[in-house]
């Protein structure tokens, strides 16, 4: 079994509303060195595939059908065998 | 003109929808389940406000893999007539009919209230009963409804006078104040490309009647009526 875990944020372009608040309520809490903050989504897939190669390929489908749209987020993928 | 009312589970304005049409306007109107592959041969589907599926993922994400969702995309294909309101705008996005996405308003606030829209196109089945520039006021409802796309698509938009509806002050200048939720370009809708889908922010169902406030988005749903069937678009 192979389990993959998904990242997606906003693309740079695209303003994150949720980040920025994120980053006012940290620099408010005493955090001045808080520069940047981006709120984003983690998913985790796991697939009954045979091999590492395949669980990559088989993910970043999914990524570009359903998990992430191209128009406004950015993902990142990582794929580690599980029991 | 027979109208379809898409319901998905979730879709919260889809009675709205049907009741303006049927009671307002008398005519037709079937609603139309999202898990049969059946349009029941209407001439304009209208994919209503709500939150399909919870929002779940991305606002309208899920939805578009409903089965009913293959006929409206033929039925587009084949240039039928195809309206999508509010949590509908964001489906024809997320399912590819219309470009660009509609995102969380970066006021982070659910925005329900009352906006003015400048009408840019009145040469669409959607918009002929309205004059051209006509300063219209028409409900927004909605915590994600800021129009994202990139600078190209945007350009495109423009170039091909795909803006249909503009977010406008009282003498209907387009402004930053007049606009609610920081969509480029003050962009409250749009249409494709043959002018025969058309998304759309704003609630028109929720204006349709004096006694809920304005006759404005009454409109809307008469042009659709009055529109000829097999006439040409755009």
């Amino acid at each position: 079994m192979f389990k993959a875990v998904v990242t997606i944020t906003f693309k740079k372009n695209i303003l994150d509303p949720q980040g920025s608040a994120v980053h006012k309520a940290l620099h408010s809490l005493g955090y001045p060195e808080v520069s940047d903050v981006r709120v984003g989504k983690h998913i985790e897939v796991v697939m009954d595939v045979d091999s590492d190669e395949e669980a990559h390929k088989r993910i970043e489908e999914m990524c570009t059908k359903l998990l992430a749209n191209p128009v406004i987020e950015d993902y990142q993928i990582d794929v580690a065998v599980v029991e | 003109m027979r109208f379809g009312v898409v319901v998905f589970p979730g879709s919260n304005c889809d009675a709205d929808c049907y009741h303006v049409i049927d009671k307002v306007l008398a005519e037709p109107v079937e609603y139309l389940w999202h898990g049969d592959r059946d349009l029941k041969e209407v001439d304009c589907v209208i994919l209503p406000g709500g939150f399909s599926y919870g929002d779940y993922l991305r606002v309208g994400a899920i939805a578009r893999f409903s089965p009913v969702m293959e006929k409206v995309l033929e039925h587009a294909a084949e240039g039928g007539l195809v309206i999508g309101i509010c949590n509908g705008f964001q489906i024809l996005t997320e399912v590819g009919l219309l470009p660009g996405a509609l995102v969380k308003n970066p006021s982070l606030k659910f925005q329900c209230h009352n906006t003015r829209l400048r009408v840019e196109r009145n040469d669409l089945p959607f918009t002929s009963l309205y004059k051209k520039k006509e300063i219209v006021e028409i409900p927004i409802a909605h915590g994600e409804g800021s129009f994202v796309a990139d600078e190209e698509t945007l350009g495109l938009l423009e170039k091909e006078n795909r803006v249909v509806f503009r977010y406008c002050d009282e003498n209907g200048e387009i402004t930053g104040i007049a606009n609610p939720n920081g969509s480029l370009n003050n962009i409250a809708g749009i249409c494709n490309e043959k002018g025969n889908v058309l998304g759309m922010m704003p609630h028109p169902e929720r204006c349709a009647e004096e006694m809920l406030g304005g006759l404005d988005g009454e409109i809307l749903f008469r042009s659709l009526a009055g529109w000829r069937q097999g006439g040409d678009v755009a």
